[in-house]
């Protein structure tokens, strides 16, 4: 068991919420999101590098100008020339300001008197302008997470980024860009990886209680900061589970603890700051049996960097099946360089023990030191083995300050250098908007119920269980359950119809996003009425999905799904009744299993099991009388 | 406190910390140490402790201009202000035009693998701001470089108005250079600006053979080319687009490809070095522009000739029509002397005013046809012509024949 507290472990989180505005946050656009093949045109930019306002340029933004800066960007009908890049934002969208302020005041923060939208330059391609529009909305908040406090530094009203397109480094989707998101960040309050995941989950309940913001996948993200005495910040991007978060600060806890590790050992071993002396040696691979290398060798260079007092320490394992030589490789890989070799993995990948040992020499490597090995274009080779030094003389002072990339299997991989202040600037487009007391006096009379106070109201009001209340509370369908209650139904029903129903459908296939509000307030107005029968219910809902355009009447009765009346019903029991007379006067009162079913088979959907068992009871038993 | 400032900000339970910013109202501007800027409103309860004085908001040092390749012909780039070379002006809190030539420069390190630069700020206006004597004394800037030896002019500008000033320098110099202008849509400030792609293709254009007057801008949305546009022919059609600049009436000079920096022509032009260098700048700036619609009263007309203006260029309806109503007035006005060209606000196509009644009233009033210039490249031309000659029938000779690529002999279908 680990004592984070111990360790000093401080961890903050940024929850990132999409807004479910009808439009975008400075453009007339909708917020749907499109498949990409829809795409109608194509555009082709450059980004470059600007000053901030200071005069000073980003040291992430920096970075990112050395490595690549053309993109290609997808538009469609639902896009403007705003995701463009080639039209003044409008006015940012009061809706989405509007939802901002309800979220603040929901985390008990203090507005800004008066908003002023700012360009977070932001030159990886994801925004057409080369920065992400970002306003700040509210600070100094907090909330009560299971009996601990943790405060809420900053909320901000955001542009989401264009969508990068899957298999290409450089072709983004403009249909997202320019929807509205909430950003929040907490203070480093957060001492253990569960209690991240607690924090996370309440804000997020908090979000979905407005009702105003966007479900599903990739909607809400998380990024973590994450850091232990005598580490450093390091901001972990893109946690998209709940589920998640709790092994990202896990894994990165164990990942700074090898880091100030390898330190000391570096200390022990009086490593001292190395000097990048790349030197080549492509002909000691001139009959490789390495393919990498063979490949690589055809139109380029292998060359190597020494590590001195390295030895042993890049194969060493971080993070579970993570070594430092795989953050190295992140570093090189920025540069174009496939991959990596270093010598604590080597004879390994074809590479022999002669040409490990003829490279060492060469580079004049001791029997502690630690040589890496890259192939391909010299000018990349040279890049890639620079900032593989650059890394390394980082592991002499421990855990560098980084933002990083979450991967799915809760390790995390390099991303770029912890951006800083220097890369806002403000947007001149856009005007700072004031915020009146008269609007938050507005906002603050119409807060929403949080999911504790609704849950305990269903609970109240309509006598659900606890485990109901709480499926439907959380559910999208919470307003749309409320107004079905208006009839005179069992509450049970609903949420099982809403939540329970619904879900099996779409485990078989049946289209259930097909449905609307309108079909199950028919559907249950039918049930009211006795028109139909609930076991109808998946039947009638099956054909809605299908048919959206019918209404439930019409699919009931198009599957004969009627309720019949009690004449129908006895009528047919006693045809059935009357054909098995000989067998109800054998066998007694022990029929009344068997036949129901046979009975149901006929009338299944049509009629309540309930009373079709009343009248099977009352007529065998009459046939049973008969003998008496 | 003063801008600069490092302050602390306590206002009821809240306390901000950070830069004292140039306001653009009564609230407080502060930027914080996350780099947000937030507006702080100024009341009772509000206690500001100034925790650092005077730290001014540093600007980054000039970095000098690279020197240049010797080796690499020489040109010359003057700035007169525009979007190419702006920055965030804090008093308004808009973009203005601020940049020097060392700071566009050092902002394209790519233009120094093309030319050898030299350059000077001639003014730092906004496009809208310029005026008649503005061109005559860029012309005069343009004709002391080439006679100093440049061996191609870049001119960057804002794009609002580039396309007068374009026409003006069209007609008042004969050049044996390029002379190119060139400028953004989207300012320099945002690292999406158009500015990297246009200059370097400019600086392309102004050591290419071309020796003519023009305007280099974005060929499509995209980063990957620009077209070299004809001075006289060219207007700025879309408020926002990279695109905005297309030839009217003509076919552009050619292409530059951003990518590979090689100019792909479309048909004629003239050629370096083949005539002298000529520069005439006189304008009678005693011109305007008039545009016709449905119902107008032809008091402008009559507003103008009182004025003493000398020129008049109607942007008219069609073919080249105003109202019946017009006619009188428009015919007073040639009488007292005043030089009237009929233009046509389709943009697109050639006046005639020899088809409807109208048209011919407007000829026995005196009207000449400006044939299929464009309405604005008309009236600088007009102010050019006026400078000349007022003699009614040389004006309508000059107006009429092509000086500067302004007038196709034959409209041709694309």
């Amino acid at each position: 068991m680990v004592d984070y507290r111990r360790l000093g472990l401080k961890a903050g989180l940024e929850v990132h919420q999409q807004l479910d505005t009808a439009n975008k946050l400075f453009c007339g656009c909708p917020t749907k999101l499109r498949d990409n093949n829809e795409s109608i045109y194509e555009i082709r930019r450059h980004l470059h590098m600007t000053e901030s306002e200071l005069g000073e340029i980003d040291r992430a933004v920096m970075e990112a100008v050395q490595v690549q800066r053309r993109f290609v960007y997808k538009g469609y009908d639902t896009t403007c020339l705003v995701e463009n890049d080639e039209e003044p934002p409008q006015v940012l969208n009061q809706e989405a300001l509007d939802i901002a302020l309800e979220v603040a005041l929901l985390l008990n923060m203090r507005v800004v008197d008066e908003t002023h939208t700012m360009r977070k330059i932001v030159i990886d391609g994801s925004n057409t302008s080369g920065f992400q529009r970002t306003a700040l909305i509210a600070s100094n908040g907090n909330i009560v997470v299971d009996g601990s406090a943790v405060r809420i530094d900053i909320l901000c009203l955001e542009e989401e980024a264009a969508q990068r397109i899957p298999d290409d480094g450089r072709t983004y989707s403009l249909d997202r860009l320019g929807i509205p998101l909430v950003e929040i960040g907490t203070a480093p309050d957060i001492t253990t990886p569960e209690q991240a995941r607690s924090v996370a989950e309440h804000i997020g309940i908090i979000l979905r209680s407005t009702g105003k913001v966007k479900r599903g996948i990739g909607t809400i993200r998380q990024d973590v900061n994450i850091s232990i005495a005598e580490g450093a910040r390091v901001e972990i991007k893109g946690v998209q589970t709940l589920n998640l978060i709790k092994s990202i600060v896990e894994n990165e806890v164990t990942r700074q603890v090898g880091l100030l590790r390898i330190r000391e050992e570096l200390k022990k071993r009086g490593a001292m700051r190395i000097k990048a002396d790349v030197i080549g040696v492509s002909d000691i691979f001139a009959n490789t049996r390495c393919t990498v290398i063979e490949t690589a060798l055809k139109s380029g260079i292998v060359m190597a960097v020494n590590l001195p007092n390295f030895g042993g320490l890049v194969g060493r394992e971080i993070q579970s099946n993570r070594t430092l030589g795989a953050e190295f490789s992140d570093h090189a890989k920025r540069f174009g360089v496939g991959r990596i070799f270093h010598t604590d993995e080597l004879p390994k990948y074809g590479i022999t023990k002669t040409e490990v040992n003829t490279v060492r020499k060469k580079v004049r490597a001791g029997p502690d030191d630690c040589v890496v090995i890259a192939a391909g274009d010299e000018g990349q080779v040279r890049s890639a083995l620079n900032a593989v030094v650059k890394r390394a003389n980082e592991a002499l002072d421990g855990v560098p300050e980084e933002t990083r990339r979450a991967l799915p299997d809760g390790n995390s991989a390099y991303m770029r250098p912890l951006p800083g202040a220097a890369r806002m600037y403000p947007e001149t487009d856009v005007l700072p908007v004031r915020i009146s007391k008269k609007r938050l006096k507005r906002i603050k009379r119409s807060l929403p119920e949080l999911f504790q106070e609704r849950k305990e109201r269903y609970m109240k009001d309509y006598g659900l269980n606890e485990e109901l209340a709480e499926l439907i509370t959380r559910s999208a369908n919470a307003p749309l359950f409320e107004q079905i209650m208006r009839l005179n139904i069992s509450p049970t029903l609903v949420v099982m119809t809403l939540e329970a129903t619904t879900s099996e459908l779409k485990r078989r296939g049946v289209p259930v996003q097909n449905l609307e509000a309108m079909h199950f307030i028919e559907l249950f107005e039918l049930i009211c009425a006795n028109k139909i029968a609930k076991e109808g219910i998946p039947r009638v809902l099956e054909g809605l999905a299908n048919n959206p355009d019918k209404t439930a009447e019409e699919i009931a009765s198009e599957a004969g799904l009627q309720t019949l009346d009690r004449v129908a019903i006895e009528s047919v029991i006693e045809r059935i009744v009357q054909s098995k007379r000989a067998f109800i006067k054998e066998k007694g009162y022990g029929v009344i299993g068997p036949l129901m079913g046979v009975v149901m088979l006929e009338l299944r959907g049509k009629v309540d099991g309930k009373l079709v068992s009343t009248i099977l009871k009352e007529k065998v038993s009459d046939i049973i009388k008969e003998r008496g | 406190m003063k801008v600069g400032d490092r302050v602390r900000i306590k206002k009821g339970d809240v306390t901000y910390t950070g830069l004292v910013m140039p306001s653009t109202g009564e609230y407080i501007v502060l930027k914080l140490d996350n780099g947000y800027n937030v507006g702080i409103k100024k009341d009772a309860s509000t206690k500001i402790t100034v925790l650092k004085k005077g730290a001014k908001i540093a600007r980054r040092k000039k970095t000098p201009a690279p020197l240049g390749n010797r080796a690499l012909p020489k040109v010359s780039i003057l700035s007169t202000g525009g979007t190419i070379a702006s920055k965030v002006d804090y008093r308004t809190g808009a973009v203005s035009s601020q940049f020097s030539v060392g700071d566009i420069l050092s902002a394209i390190p790519e233009l120094a693998e093309i030319a050898n630069f030299n350059g000077r700020v001639i003014y730092g206006i906004l496009s809208e701001n310029m005026r008649a004597e503005y061109w005559q004394e860029l012309a005069r800037a343009v004709a002391d470089d080439i006679k100093k030896g440049a061996d191609g002019v870049i001119i960057t500008h804002g794009t609002d108005t580039m396309t007068y000033t374009a026409a003006a320098l069209s007609f008042m110099l004969k050049t044996p250079v390029p002379i190119v202008l060139v400028g953004s849509q989207r300012s320099a400030d945002r690292p999406s600006s158009d500015n990297v792609v246009n200059a370097v293709c400019a600086a392309r254009v102004a050591t290419s053979d071309i020796a003519e007057v023009t305007v280099v801008m974005h060929a499509t949305s995209s980063d990957d080319q620009c077209l070299i546009h004809r001075g006289t022919r060219v207007r700025k059609m879309h408020t926002s687009k990279r695109d905005a600049f297309q030839s009217i009436n003509d076919k552009p000079v050619g292409l530059v490809d951003y990518k590979d920096k090689t100019i792909y022509p479309f048909g004629e032009y003239r050629k370096r070095n083949v005539q002298e260098l000529v520069l005439k700048e006189g304008l009678e700036t005693k011109c305007a522009l008039v545009k016709f619609f449905p119902g107008a009263s032809p008091m402008i007309i009559d507003h103008y000739a009182d004025a003493g203006y000398k020129g008049l260029v109607i942007e008219g309806t069609g073919l080249g029509h105003v109202s019946t109503e017009w006619i009188p007035s428009i015919k007073r006005a040639v009488d007292n002397g005043m030089h009237v060209i009929m233009t046509s606000q389709c943009l697109s196509g050639r006046v005639c005013d020899r088809v409807y009644d109208t048209g011919r009233d407007l000829l026995k009033a005196g009207v000449i046809e400006g044939e299929d210039m464009l309405p604005e490249v008309a009236l600088v031309k007009l102010m050019w012509v006026l400078d000349r000659t007022d003699g009614q029938e040389e004006v309508r000779q000059l107006m009429q024949t092509s000086l500067a690529g302004e007038i196709s002999e034959r409209s041709t279908y694309g």
